[in-house]
């Protein structure tokens, strides 16, 4: 937590390796995010952003290497133990990844039915909460997915993703194909959210703006390797592809 | 560190403090969703008795999270609302923002979500399927006339637009690639219409008219019919889902916008490829049913093909042929154009393509179906 004396890691990734074929993505990653921080990560296409994000939260296989979430090994949990750790964590997936054949309200009762006793009021009270968190109208609730825009879809993604009110939350590229406004309102949104429900948010996105307005720190993947820093740091870094990144013409128009 | 699962630590709980007209809830504890539901309904009943003022005090709240700090708003909300004056809702300072955002910036009501298990709601859905399958009809038989139009302009006067290269490709995959499981089937649906065939007319001692039954039956309906209904299982639905997903990728809209006819390149090759590929399958469905057949008479009754060829020539004319032969175009057109049609209809989105894939099958089959029946008493009138 920013001004807190110790750090508290959160999640702890020490030599991650992984790859397709005889294609090495992340060749011995060690990332660490810290409590109640914002951690950026980005990267050219195809260096395994979003592989880095499944990995964590279990999607995707790993070759080697050992991820701690909770100070917990993800590796040795058994059934019990991974849910109490899903529990604890909110996944907003690049397209919202909204069930279609439920309503919004629906959707966000999905985890608060499956880990919880609540009873349907509750849940009708707790779902029309973190709706107007993430900024939608009251009407938005009966509707399905297909009938939202984007940026709606997403703000209902991260209202499931919320609705245990996690203490991690993972976004996927969250202002991806969103138009600049919504953008902002998005960052503005994560940013408000993060401080008033203390998250620890881990982001992957391509969006400098949302970078330069959101994240405590970034983690860049490079020649299959993670280099962590802030903005102002990475800035002063001589990686080729780092500087193209954050002083080249968008780099330089977002700061 | 807090890394520990300690949840189970302090538990959530709350007490009531009585003092004359004041009410006191102090809360303690750790607050969240996990205990939600447990506060939830010890919170819908508190005895309010005859106090005229209220506090809800939650300053020794170990955490709080949304779902607490809500229970905490709406205990505070209905008691305004049944006239007590209530006080600010005190916690611990670092729980302020959370505080304010569930308080200041939530003021919607509950979600109201509809029970779609009533008889309403399902009365509701036949009615809209059935005025869905209506609009349905009216859309096919429209688009029937527009492919209709456009094959004969295709046909009588040829600007170079029927695409050869697609065509001949469409009679492979809907013809040739169907012959192995087109072949199969007849040839077992011949083995056992000769079996229950003799079986029966074993009875009056008259084995050999098995053959006639074959005949008549295999030329007439039954090879048309299955290879007819197998097309629409399998080419009829890959046209929906090709198309469709076309039309997920935005490619159909990237063609018109180029200037491309999509009726003549998608839809031309793929009806006129299965109009002529069908007709070859039936015929190949009759051989296959026969051979079957005869088989099946030769090891059942003991008939030699020699006697199974002549009886056959008794049984069946030139027109018994003809009648099974010349459903299988009609059929053709009917399957590629009902496929193509639910493939133009799928919306943007993923579900949508098995949807109507689906649906394309059902309908084309269907359709099949009738335009048999309706064959059948065509011919029966013509007395052919």
């Amino acid at each position: 937590m920013p001004g807190g004396s110790e750090k508290d890691v959160v999640i702890r990734v020490r030599g991650l390796v992984n790859g397709f074929g005889d294609q090495l993505l992340h060749d011995h990653i060690d990332l660490d995010v810290y409590r109640g921080e914002v951690l950026g990560v980005v990267g050219g296409s195809g260096t395994g952003k979003s592989v880095l994000l499944r990995s964590i939260i279990g999607l995707n296989e790993i070759r080697s290497g050992t991820i701690e979430v909770f100070g917990r090994n993800t590796d040795h949990l058994n059934e019990t133990q991974w849910r109490e750790i899903e529990m604890r964590w909110g996944v907003l997936f690049q397209e919202g990844a909204l069930f279609s054949s439920q309503t919004i309200a629906e959707n966000i009762q999905v985890p608060l039915r499956e880990y919880t006793e609540m009873t349907q009021d509750l849940m009708n009270e707790i779902a029309s909460m973190k709706l107007s968190m993430v900024g939608l109208p009251e009407n938005a609730a009966p509707k399905h997915p297909s009938e939202l825009s984007g940026g709606m879809k997403k703000r209902a993604g991260l209202a499931r993703a919320l609705a245990l009110d996690p203490e991690i939350v993972f976004l996927d590229e969250p202002t991806a194909g969103l138009d600049p406004i919504s953008a902002n309102m998005f960052d503005e949104l994560v940013k408000d959210l993060q401080k008033s429900l203390n998250l620890t948010v881990f982001m992957v996105t391509h969006d400098l703006d949302t970078l330069r307005a959101t994240t405590d720190r970034i983690a860049v993947l490079v020649d299959r390797k993670v280099v962590v820093g802030t903005i102002d740091e990475l800035r002063r870094n001589p990686h080729p592809w780092i500087q193209e990144y954050f002083s080249g013409p968008r780099g330089r128009a977002a700061a | 560190m807090s890394t520990a699962l300690d949840a189970t630590a302090a538990r959530a709980s709350f007490r009531m403090e009585r003092k004359p007209k004041v009410l006191r809830l102090v809360a303690e504890g750790v607050w969240t969703t996990k205990d939600a539901a447990s506060l939830d309904g010890q919170l819908r009943h508190i005895d309010l008795g005859d106090a005229t003022d209220a506090e809800i005090d939650g300053s020794s709240l170990e955490r709080i999270d949304s779902a607490g700090a809500w229970l905490l708003v709406r205990t505070k909300r209905e008691w305004e609302q049944r006239g007590k004056r209530v006080g600010p809702i005190k916690i611990p300072p670092m729980y302020d923002t959370l505080m304010h955002a569930v308080e200041h910036e939530h003021t919607a009501p509950p979600v109201v979500i509809h029970n779609r298990h009533t008889l309403e709601a399902f009365v509701g859905r036949v009615g809209q399927s059935t005025i869905h399958g209506l609009k349905q009809g009216v859309g096919i038989l429209g688009y029937i006339g527009r492919v209709t139009v456009e094959v004969s302009e295709a046909i009588y006067h040829p600007r170079g637009n029927l695409r050869v290269a697609a065509l001949i490709h469409q009679i492979e995959e809907t013809g040739i690639n169907a012959l192995p499981i087109v072949g199969l089937l007849s040839f077992l649906i011949g083995v056992v219409l000769a079996y229950q065939g003799a079986d029966q007319l074993k009875r009056f001692g008259a084995e050999v008219f098995t053959i006639n039954l074959l005949g008549v039956g295999l030329l007439r309906e039954i090879a048309g019919l299955i290879t007819a209904i197998i097309v629409a299982g399998r080419s009829g639905s890959a046209f929906t889902a090709q198309i469709g997903t076309m039309r997920v990728n935005e490619e159909i809209d990237a063609m018109q916008t180029i200037g491309i006819n999509t009726v003549d390149a998608l839809v031309l090759p793929r009806v006129i490829g299965l109009v002529i590929a069908l007709p070859f399958l039936t015929l190949y469905a009759d051989i296959m049913g026969m051979i079957g057949g005869a088989v099946m008479c030769y090891f059942d009754l003991g008939i030699t093909i020699p006697v199974f060829m002549r009886q056959l020539q008794e049984a069946i004319t030139v027109n018994t042929f003809m009648v099974g032969m010349i459903k299988a175009p009609v059929f053709a057109f009917i399957i590629a154009l009902v496929g193509c049609f639910e493939g133009l209809q799928v919306e943007r989105n993923a579900a949508s393509v098995g949807k109507l894939t689906t649906r394309s099958v059902v309908e084309s089959i269907f359709l099949v179906i009738v335009l048999d029946a309706g064959f059948s008493i065509m011919f029966s009138i013509l007395g052919i």
